[in-house]
């Protein structure tokens, strides 16, 4: 038959691309991976192409060992979780009474909200805020700007206009039930899946942001992870003492090689979080952003 | 004009349910201080900022920022690095999302399939420090990955970043290749959701794969897509400013100062709020228009767009 044949071809043409591009996608990956745990003379060599040479661990020793990274570390786990919270409490709140066909003044509302993502004061007035209300170089400069986004309101109350039954709402409106207690109770409890997609968009937009701390906060004590990174990675700021022993300081080769097998373990260090809630990440995100999409 | 009887049925109404202005209050609150406080702000464009008198007491000054940076020498670079960064993003970033969900949606292996898309849209939860880290790794002259390739082959290493005319492709596909599996997902979407009796019917008539793909399934992606270009174009004038100024070398500057960078580094380190925030402003009404004016090709040209 003809047409079976030339599916067969398109079949055949078509996933060998669609592998191609997994390859290009993966590759990078795997390679970081590789070298953190290769001998940095064999990788800056050019000799680990794919899977490790060398197997050790001293990449991770050293991170270990490096005190910053810790500091940026409990820094960001702190910063997130807080404002993961807050987000989480703007946002699932003011979705509620949108969802409401009884709420009064919806569109005003709506309006007001759909402005600020077309207007915005631009960097200079909202520092001038951020700095006028006495929060520039706290911690909370890295927790509430931005902890809002129109979006995820508008894909909360999709979710709630759409996966909690009206009816349920009614009988408990007849019982007397409050507005508080009905919220608490009844739609809490059935928003989970929706908590769970935002609760982890909030949370990696906060543990990947550095362009606020690098804005607003100078003290260093209150560095997130982002900023520590920024040094080792982009501006190769390294401090070799807390690295290396006195043996290795003397020659300058050692240090490049340590300086970029700490790059490598880093990256991993500090993007493992985030690749360990990946699978969760995946399955929610997906899920979250087509709610948005399609329905909303 | 409504009657008092009805105002006051609306006013009963709203007391009923007053509850649920208490739910959005503190939202409100949040967007009045961090989003309405800096359009307060804005006039700062219009004055020469004063410390001690604050912004409501500086004095006006007219258009004289706007002028000042409109006269100025890197007026044009900024632009032309601006435009030619976020265009060429958008014609090479638009398209390879929708070619990537339909050719994926085309592989038949359902386990295959979850695979590629389980690794596609990984690189799109790593930070943009690590993305732009991860660039300084791979591509430096002597201990990088892609100069051993460059050597093998025979050539010098090179220097890509901070070599000024690499900056835009070293952006733009690192950009590709961190984003185009998560920027597909929407497709993807809607593709799963066609109708399998389309498809059925059309293998009856005798339809190949690519008739299939080209008749059903890119029709299908139309709408979506246009919404899509018509948000992006909204946002010519805003190249991100963390990748740029992460990538930034000070050999690559000729090509990789973009408005927002520059709004930066003169506005925060060099404490110009007035001039800058002039510019600021300036980006955002071309972004607006450009919004505006692509909303309108849309509607014209089909029959989706935003409003």
């Amino acid at each position: 038959m003809k047409r079976s044949r030339d599916d067969i071809i398109f079949e055949t043409i078509n996933t060998t691309l669609v592998t191609i591009f997994f390859i290009l996608v993966l590759y990078p990956l795997v390679f970081v991976l590789s070298a953190s745990i290769s001998d940095p003379t064999l990788v800056s060599q050019g000799k680990v192409v794919l899977l490790p040479k060398g197997i050790n661990f001293d990449g991770y020793r050293r991170v270990l060992e490096y005190p910053d990274i810790w500091l940026g570390y409990r820094n960001t786990i702190f910063y997130a979780i807080i404002g993961t919270i807050l987000s989480l409490m703007l946002t699932l709140t003011a979705a509620y009474p949108l969802s409401r066909k009884d709420f009064i003044g919806k569109n005003i509302f709506v309006i007001f909200f759909t402005i600020t993502m077309f207007f915005s004061g631009g960097l200079i007035p909202t520092y001038m805020v951020i700095k006028s209300l006495g929060i520039r170089n706290t911690i909370w400069a890295q927790i509430i700007p931005g902890a809002v986004s129109f979006m995820n309101i508008v894909v909360v109350r999709t979710f709630y206009q759409t996966s909690i039954p009206d009816s349920l709402q009614e009988a408990a409106a007849i019982d007397g039930c409050s507005i508080f207690r009905l919220f608490l109770t009844i739609i809490l409890p059935l928003a989970k899946p929706i908590i769970a997609v935002m609760g982890l968009f909030y949370g990696v937009a906060q543990w990947n942001s550095y362009f606020k701390a690098l804005i607003y906060i100078s003290d260093r004590k209150l560095f997130p992870l982002q900023l520590i990174l920024r040094e080792i990675l982009i501006i190769n700021q390294i401090d070799m003492n807390m690295l290396m022993t006195e043996g290795e300081l003397e020659v300058i080769h050692k240090r490049v090689e340590i300086a970029t097998l700490l790059k490598y373990a880093v990256i991993v260090v500090s993007t493992l979080p985030v690749i360990a809630a990946y699978p969760f990440l995946q399955k929610y995100f997906v899920k979250g952003i087509m709610v948005g999409a399609i329905k909303g | 004009m409504k009657s008092a009887v009805e105002r006051k049925k609306t006013l009963r109404k709203m007391l009923s349910t007053y509850q649920l202005y208490l739910f959005i209050l503190p939202t409100v609150v949040y967007y009045l201080i961090f989003h309405y406080a800096p359009l307060y702000g804005i006039q700062l464009a219009f004055k020469d900022f004063v410390a001690v008198d604050g912004i409501w007491g500086s004095p006006w000054v007219g258009f004289k920022h706007f002028k000042l940076f409109f006269s100025s020498h890197y007026f044009w670079e900024l632009i032309r690095n601006t435009l030619g960064i976020s265009v060429y993003a958008l014609i090479a970033g638009f398209p390879i999302p929708i070619i990537f969900a339909l050719m994926l949606n085309e592989v038949s292996t359902r386990r295959y399939k979850k695979l590629v898309q389980t690794v596609a849209y990984a690189p799109h939860f790593i930070s943009t420090v690590v993305m732009v880290g991860m660039l300084y790794i791979f591509l430096h002259p002597n201990y990088g990955i892609v100069n051993s390739i460059v050597k093998f082959l025979g050539h010098q290493a090179i220097d890509f970043l901070n070599r000024p005319e690499y900056f835009k492709h070293l952006y733009v596909w690192s950009g590709i290749w961190q984003n185009t599996g998560w920027n597909s997902v929407i497709y993807f979407a809607v593709l799963s959701n066609i109708d399998a009796e389309q498809h059925e019917a059309a293998i009856i008539d005798g339809a190949t794969r690519l008739q299939r793909i080209w008749y059903i399934n890119i029709p299908v992606l139309l709408p979506t897509a246009v919404i899509m270009l018509i948000l992006s174009a909204g946002g010519i004038m805003s190249v991100g400013f963390e990748k740029v100024y992460l990538m930034q070398t000070s050999l690559n500057l000729s090509s990789s100062e973009v408005i927002s960078t520059y709004v930066y580094k003169v506005g925060l380190q060099g404490a110009r709020y007035s001039f800058t925030t002039a510019i600021g402003l300036f980006e955002s009404v071309i972004n607006f228009i450009l919004l505006v004016i692509v909303n309108v090709i849309a509607r014209r040209l089909s029959t989706t767009s935003l409003w």
